[in-house]
């Protein structure tokens, strides 16, 4: 593997994780459990998907063979999706979806940080814009994890009960692949392990105020960052992709 | 019938184009019209969220998609200030939410009509955001202060909804065969139920005179209609496309456009509940609610634990 | 339907830029002072109209009647004195 295609890798890979989960939030639109939440969410939402505009540009650019963010989002199959399983989870209850945002967001904020002193001009752009964002977005998800746990009865369980589903995918966020290893080697991106002790501080420290237990970590599930996907992002992509894939070659 | 000196007041600020506040004396009877208009503008833009949201999983590229999801969050932006509006008026957002879910309030006829086609989100912004603004920039000169500011918002606001519409509804018409004919077939639904947004005649229009003599509203009905359909036109001209009105023709005498009948037994159908979308919409809206009951003790019983410690 | 307790009304207060006043925006339902600022960010400054934020609880907020308005607000009509314009100037005397 070159360095350009190490790039190209974790660029796309940046760009599906914010896709595909700004995605899954976007479907709460006008279905959320308030108003004022409804709007909130879909900042958030907005957010990931302006994020990964950016990165799927610059993987484009990148890669050299001229696919513009939509080739790459619109044209790709969930087998070239690269992003981590935990993004394309269905949506669930608000517990879960609250859940897997907190999972992420500890894990995308320190990365996104790291990313800011990059030795990639590009790479540290975007990530001075995301990082503002990104705390944001931790923000929202912990208050809301805290608000469950802490809560009542029945949404300390169904908080619960999503971290519990949820434990298993989170691994994944910080095996390194190929790619990664190459370029956290040349200075471009940290080490996921890095990374990890940060996340595992903020999951510790909120989990704590939420009085929710921390599951034990035992298998984890993985093949997201290889393309290989769980069951639920060939649908997901079907729904996305149906008018690109349907009139073929036409400006939309 | 004599007029009380509070109520011969009260019009004299209306006439002199002061704004009335929530605190100043109003007729009960300004107050309710002001409830049932306020709530059913709010109630249609969430309602008014979900025929679009339909589409912000499968817009056809980024840049549609993110325009789609931010104008949808506008909406329930504007259904809030709404909300707001209403609630200076002394009814609570609970309430609103009853008189929505249990059907009882009613909410714009056009959202319960189906989108689709990805050319309905260009039809339905070209068309049911146009028509929506024109009531709105009036409405910024409403006589109710509270009603009238959020207006401006909105208005500044939606300037951009309308044409991102028109210009999907301009790529799709210049596009393939297919393409165009999915502009066209859009124009072809939403035209005459747009047309209906503007209210029954003005002669069959139960609440018209009043609230005009109030300033609540400052145009009749049929003056905006005709407003709406002399620049639509135009625009249509512009995309290649044609309005399915047999009947629609410049009058050189009059300056506006004539134009056929619309079908107001549909019209008058559709608020009755018989709509193609009715029920999905109310459903949605009930759903929504439903599931976000734990969600919002869960808030609530938070707050209130914090509240305890801190006061302890 | 039953009957749930909603969440308290908040009235929101933005300062568009440093420096200028904190003014009413229109009001919104949030279960906590932290959830209605972070809630009025999302709803009120959306396009960038926002420094800062104010939210207070509307029971909190008291006004004055309208039927005071005359007591509270015309005695300040003739008091023309309260105004620089008010006072002759020499016109060679500079800066004041």
């Amino acid at each position: 593997m070159t360095q350009q295609e190490a790039l190209f890798r974790f660029a796309v890979r940046m760009g599906d994780n914010s896709l595909v989960l700004g995605h899954r939030l976007s479907e709460w639109c006008g279905h959320g459990p308030q108003l004022e939440e409804d709007i909130a969410q879909a900042n958030i939402a907005l957010d990931l998907i302006g994020q990964a505009r950016n990165y799927l540009t610059y993987a484009g650019e990148v890669e050299g063979k001229k696919r513009s963010e939509d080739d790459l989002a619109y044209l790709r199959t969930d087998r070239d999706y690269l992003n981590v399983l935990l993004c394309e989870l269905p949506k669930g209850d608000y517990a879960q979806t609250i859940a897997r945002s907190f999972l992420f967001d500890a894990f995308h904020l320190p990365l996104q940080q790291a990313l800011t002193t990059s030795t990639d001009e590009r790479l540290k752009g975007i990530a001075e814009k995301a990082v503002k964002e990104v705390t944001y977005h931790l923000r929202h998800s912990s208050e809301w994890l805290i608000r469950f746990g802490d809560g009542t009865e029945e949404s300390h369980s169904r908080a619960q009960v999503a971290l519990n589903d949820l434990w298993r995918y989170t691994g994944e966020l910080f095996i390194p692949d190929e790619a990664e290893e190459m370029l956290a080697k040349a200075g471009v991106v940290p080490k996921l392990g890095d990374i990890q002790k940060e996340w595992s501080a903020t999951v510790g420290r909120v989990l704590k105020e939420a009085t929710l237990n921390r599951p034990a970590d035992g298998w984890a599930a993985s093949g997201g960052k290889k393309g290989v996907h769980s069951e639920h992002l060939g649908p997901m992509l079907a729904e996305m992709q149906t008018l690109q894939r349907t009139y073929p070659g036409v400006e939309w | 019938m004599a007029e009380s000196k509070e109520e011969a007041l009260f019009q004299e600020k209306v006439d002199a184009e002061q704004k009335i506040e929530p605190k100043d004396w109003m007729p009960a009877d300004y107050r309710k019209n002001l409830i049932r208009q306020i709530s059913q503008h709010g109630h249609s833009e969430i309602v008014g969220m979900l025929p679009e949201g339909n589409w912000i999983t499968r817009a056809p590229s980024l840049r549609r998609k993110t325009v789609l999801l931010a104008k949808v969050q506008d909406e329930a932006g504007h259904g809030l200030y709404l909300y707001s509006a209403a609630e200076t008026l002394g009814i609570g957002r609970d309430e609103l939410n009853d008189q929505l879910l249990t059907g009882k309030a009613k909410y714009s006829s056009i959202f319960n009509y189906p989108t689709i086609t990805w050319a309905d989100m260009g039809a339905v912004g070209w068309l049911v955001d146009g028509a929506a603004i024109m009531n709105q920039v009036m409405l910024c000169r409403t006589s109710y202060g509270p009603y009238a500011r959020p207006m401006v918002r909105i208005c500044k606001e939606e300037s951009f909804h309308q044409r991102q519409g028109y210009e999907i509804m301009n790529v799709l018409s210049h596009g393939s065969p297919e393409q165009k004919a999915m502009a066209q077939d859009a124009l072809d639904r939403w035209w005459w139920p747009s047309l209906m947004m503007f209210g029954p005649s003005d002669a069959d229009s139960p609440h018209s005179a009043q609230s005009m003599k109030w300033k609540i509203k400052r145009q009749s009905n049929d003056e905006l209609r005709q407003i709406f359909i002399d620049r639509t036109v135009q625009q249509a001209e512009v995309l290649g496309l044609q309005i399915p009105d047999p009947e629609l023709k410049w009058n050189e005498e009059t300056q506006h456009y004539d134009w056929g009948t619309i079908n107001w037994d549909e019209f008058f159908n559709v608020i009755k509940g018989n709509g193609p979308c009715n029920k999905e919409r109310l459903t949605a809206r009930q759903k929504a609610h439903a599931d976000g009951a734990w969600v919002r003790e869960a808030a609530l019983a938070y707050a209130g634990k914090k509240a305890k410690k801190k006061a302890a | 339907m039953s009957k749930e307790q909603d969440f308290p009304l908040w009235e929101i207060f933005i300062q568009s830029k440093r420096g200028l006043d904190h003014k009413h925006v229109g009001s919104l339902h949030a279960a906590d002072a932290q959830m209605a600022i972070e809630n009025a960010r999302d709803v009120y400054t959306r396009r960038n109209e926002g420094n800062s934020i104010w939210a207070v609880l509307a029971e909190n907020l008291h006004a004055s009647k309208p039927e005071d308005q005359g007591a509270f607000f015309d005695p300040a009509d003739d008091k023309v004195y309260r105004h620089p314009t008010f006072y002759v100037m020499p016109k060679e005397a500079k800066y004041i």
